[in-house]
């Protein structure tokens, strides 16, 4: 991390500057966009963000998409955050995957070209931001390199960050397998597509980046 | 049957070359087929670069790669962490290898358990 990115990271937290950048990630079809709209759809619900695409077929999202000036309340707390909804981390894009969902050739490998820019994307944004929320799916293993790298690059950069475990409304969730995976960051289970457990949700974005 | 390759990684080895090299490096070995377990692994900034390096090598017949290390040290959480660390991205062994023969099993805090096939 250069000197200057520190030096900046620094004086943002000593002045508690108020319109921090946000950025949303995780692994594919962890639901990172459904909280993004989610948080659209809570706090600027003007129509005036363009809400993303969601889809069970992975990489829906290949392209960062920014909701800009987003101000939330919770228990008198409020912060403006611009959110940036980064397209899934990954290391390796297999086109077969795509054409296992019922896409043809030719369209799975557009689909795996786009996916591996978006991967390029969100990895070049987080020299960009000023906190992550790390989105996992509740129900998958949360030991994944994607997941330990994300955490990885928040502690070196010593920005802060909210775990959160979305899907618990499915049977098979394990959320406190997140918790105890690492115990050492904030975190908090939430269903984005049910709306389940979002004012605390809300209350942990206000504190960890207010 | 064919063989594969494995090479186990020194720190001494990879901590003579600065990062993009490392991950240049670590790259064109795994797009030869080689499995690769590395001492002391990459650094997180390392990681995202070696995430962000192998996306622009993925072609029809490279599919990326997988890798597995173990989840970091959170000593550095706790205060005497904070009064001793040296480092907060503290390394950790890691293999890594083509994503077509190297397969995760299983990976918790402590074990990281994989299937290596060949092409």
């Amino acid at each position: 991390m250069g000197v200057i990115s520190q030096f900046k990271s620094f004086f943002g937290r000593l002045f508690k500057k108020k319109n921090a950048r946000i950025g949303i990630y995780g692994p594919p079809n962890a639901g990172k966009t459904t909280l993004a709209n989610r948080i659209v759809k809570d706090w600027k619900d003007d129509g005036t963000e363009p809400l993303g695409s969601v889809s069970h077929i992975a990489h829906e999202t290949r392209r960062a998409q920014c909701h800009h000036r987003l101000e939330i309340e919770s228990r008198g707390s409020k912060i403006c955050i611009d959110i940036v909804d980064t397209p899934g981390l990954a290391t390796k894009i297999d086109f077969h995957d795509f054409m296992k969902e019922g896409l043809g050739e030719k369209e799975a490998k557009q689909r795996s070209r786009e996916a591996t820019e978006g991967v390029i994307e969100s990895v070049k944004w987080l020299d960009d931001l000023d906190g992550v929320i790390l989105v996992m799916d509740a129900t998958a293993d949360p030991y994944t390199q994607v997941n330990v790298t994300v955490i990885g690059n928040m502690e070196a950069r010593k920005l802060p960050l909210l775990i959160v475990a979305n899907k618990i409304d499915l049977p098979d969730a394990a959320p406190e397998d997140i918790k105890d995976a690492f115990p050492q960051h904030p975190f908090i289970g939430i269903s984005a597509l049910e709306g389940t457990n979002m004012e605390t949700f809300y209350e942990a974005v206000a504190k960890q980046f207010g | 049957m064919s063989d594969i390759q494995l090479d186990l990684v020194s720190d001494a080895k990879l901590s003579k070359m600065g990062s993009t090299e490392k991950v240049r490096y670590i790259i064109d070995e795994v797009r030869k087929g080689k499995i690769m377990v590395l001492e002391k692994g990459l650094d997180p900034l390392e990681e995202a670069k070696l995430i962000e390096m192998t996306m622009a090598e993925i072609h029809d017949d490279f599919y990326g790669l997988e890798i597995e290390s173990y989840p970091r040290d959170d000593s550095s959480s706790t205060f005497l962490g904070k009064l001793f660390r040296k480092d907060s991205g503290q390394q950790k062994l890691t293999v890594i290898g083509p994503a077509n023969q190297l397969k995760t099993l299983r990976k918790d805090n402590s074990l990281i358990s994989t299937l290596v096939s060949t092409r």
